[in-house]
């Protein structure tokens, strides 16, 4: 058949065109335009050049909410991504259950973000939540907004609360995929329950468990409504992350080119983490 | 090695078997002699994995027992069975090389240094996997990882039986062939049980000593090869074994005497009038020939396939399709021609089973 040479059929891509362009392209654009503006009341611009992208890099207050945002982040990991392939394992693979343990777990999932927030808040509460009276009653002191260590323990087991069940599904998922066979080989083979766990079924989860490690930890590092309806980032700036601190600057306090800097620098950040991680991820599967 | 006894054995896979066919297997009592190169002949969906697999000790059956020596294992595991088995599709740990992967069954056995380390030398140089000993096992082709799954069967020496479940489907024909012969002389060196599961019936017929042929859960026939071939018990067995397969025809039978669409045929044996609602006369294709002079049951050739070392004529004898194997030299010509069959290799069946004449 001829190639038919029809410059027109441009045309047919615009409406993609237009649709990205405006969701994407030209608000980005804005932020990159903010990012290198100072900006006065009645809409007064002026050009810095980069000078808000450097006082963002030297600031205290951002190394502070980038190591509060680690922090937080490999934390969650270490837990949700070991518990959650636990649980999975110990899931029944076939019968009448299977499906009332999806629905379980697939609940947290579907409950909307900031009202997570709120029923944890209110759960931990020291005067009346359930979570806060008891531990409470049991001798402990505990106090979430007051204490650090209260809030951080909240703001975990919310996080573990809400998000392993995603770790569930997609090692569950792994899990399923595997073939009877391997299961009856190692029997013959006289494998133990851990070489059966080591040698078949973490192999096969591997695939899932880079998606599911590049998810939470993107995920983690763009949370804001959860920690923002349960702490509101204290007590004082103790569980600011690196959104929250994000949106104070440039709501609370309308410095609009530090704050748009910073979303640049914070975007960049979450991008390159995952190509990185993407990356070291495949390679390590292509090279085995 | 051990001697296996399938004491009235019957397996359902769902909860609470009602009929005869919820019954995957249906009762069945049968020995495998210590020793023995068996194999399970039938069409997929016959029974032949679930046998094996209750050999294995992978299913335990809805009833009846497994005995080895002698000894009732229904309820023990494969481990505590001392059983090898390799599966239809190749199964290799992943992250291990080869070397690894044909260890593993010794390993988690505590067999250990230089033992260890023959055994699998020994194996990987008879499958030809000694190259590729220090590879990744991931890497190889499908071939290559059958070939791993073999030798990890074949690694342990002192198993009770070795189970083989359609091993060599995923292999390419060439290698199969060389396999197939690896295993037969390993059988010869070795003397262990092994039960051999395949559809294909040269696998079986050349693997085995004695080949049991199944057919919708139950066991149709037991026998050697040549029995298989010069006496089926039922026509399933007639049709399945042979290329191609026994001619069957509707027939009426009183002495010594059938009759087929209205020509008399003589028959080596004298039947009572068989009981049954279909009597059926079994001929293999060897054994109906073109009669040279003319003289015999009037056929019309349909077809003529030549399949090298002879020709197989496609004919119609009143409507019945009848399969002839003919000589690489005799001439064919026209469509109408006349055939006859050696009297000593007719078989009456009534209801698909073999009916004894008296001689």
């Amino acid at each position: 058949m001829d190639k038919v040479v029809n410059n027109r059929a441009w045309f047919m891509v615009l409406p993609v065109l237009v649709l990205v362009a405006f969701n994407a392209v030209i608000p980005l654009m804005t932020v990159v335009n903010y990012s290198v503006q100072e900006s006065f009341a009645g809409n007064v611009f002026f050009f810095e050049g980069s000078k808000w992208f450097e006082q963002v890099l030297h600031s205290e207050r951002f190394h502070a909410a980038l190591g509060r945002q680690f922090l937080f982040t490999g934390i969650i990991l270490a837990i949700e991504i070991p518990l959650g392939v636990a649980i999975a394992l110990a899931m029944p693979r076939r019968g009448p259950w299977v499906s009332v343990c999806l629905v379980l777990m697939a609940l947290p999932l579907l409950i909307p973000w900031n009202v997570v927030g709120a029923i944890w808040n209110i759960f931990a509460l020291p005067s009346y939540g359930l979570l806060g009276r008891t531990i409470n009653a049991l001798g402990i002191s505990f106090n979430f907004t007051r204490d650090v260590f209260d809030a951080w323990f909240t703001l975990i087991l919310m996080d573990v609360w809400h998000w392993t069940s995603l770790v569930v599904l997609l090692a569950y998922a792994g899990l399923m995929a595997i073939p009877d066979a391997y299961y009856q080989a190692a029997k013959i083979d006289g494998a133990s329950r851990w070489a059966v766990f080591r040698y078949i079924q973490l192999p096969k989860m591997r695939r899932v468990l880079t998606i599911a490690v590049l998810l939470r930890l993107m995920d983690s590092f763009m949370i804001y409504t959860e920690p923002f309806v349960l702490t509101g980032g204290g007590p004082g700036n103790a569980t600011t992350l690196l959104s929250i601190d994000l949106v104070k600057m440039a709501q609370g306090q309308f410095d609009l080119g530090p704050a748009a800097a910073m979303s640049l620098i914070y975007f960049l950040m979450v991008l390159a983490m995952s190509w990185v991680f993407y990356t070291v991820m495949t390679r390590e599967e292509a090279r085995t | 090695m051990a001697r296996i006894d399938l004491a009235d054995i019957a397996h359902a896979y769902g909860p609470r078997p009602r009929s005869e066919a919820d019954y995957a297997l249906k009762r069945i009592d049968l020995t495998f002699k210590s020793g023995g190169a068996y194999a399970l002949l039938g069409p997929s969906g016959c029974g032949k994995t679930t046998m094996l697999n209750l050999m294995s000790g992978l299913l335990v059956p809805t009833q009846g027992s497994v005995l080895f020596d002698g000894i009732d294992v229904t309820e023990q595991t494969s481990e505590q069975r001392n059983i090898a088995q390799v599966f239809q599709f190749p199964v290799v740990y992943d992250t291990m090389t080869v070397y690894e992967n044909l260890a593993f069954p010794l390993r988690n056995r505590r067999v250990d240094g230089a033992v260890l380390d023959g055994r699998v030398r020994q194996i990987a140089d008879m499958l030809g996997l000694t190259r590729s000993l220090g590879q990744k096992a991931r890497r190889l082709t499908a071939d290559a990882k059958q070939k791993i799954s073999l030798g990890r069967g074949l690694v342990r020496s002192d198993v009770s039986a070795m189970l083989f479940d359609e091993p060599l489907t995923v292999i390419d024909p060439q290698l199969k062939w060389q396999l197939r012969s690896q295993l037969k002389t390993l059988h010869r060196q070795v003397g262990n049980t092994m039960i051999y599961v395949t559809h294909d019936q040269t696998e079986a017929l050349t693997f085995a000593d004695t080949v049991i042929v199944m057919y919708d859960g139950r066991v149709v026939q037991v026998g050697t090869p040549e029995e298989l071939f010069e006496r089926p018990n039922h026509t399933f067995v007639g049709y399945f074994i042979g290329s191609p397969g026994m001619n069957v025809l509707p027939a009426w039978v009183e002495g010594r005497t059938a009759t087929v669409a209205g020509h008399p045929i003589s028959l080596p044996r004298t039947y009572e009038k068989p009981s049954g609602t279909r009597i059926e006369l079994g001929v293999r294709p060897e054994f109906v020939k073109i009669a040279a002079d003319g003289k015999g049951l009037p056929v019309h050739i349909s077809r003529v396939d030549d399949v090298g070392r002879f020709k197989i004529a496609r004919v119609r004898l009143a409507g019945h399709a009848l399969n002839v194997m003919v000589g690489e030299d005799v001439q064919l010509s026209g469509v109408a021609a006349a055939i006859e069959f050696d009297p000593s290799h007719l078989h009456i069946y009534a209801d698909g089973e073999l009916v004894e004449g008296r001689a």
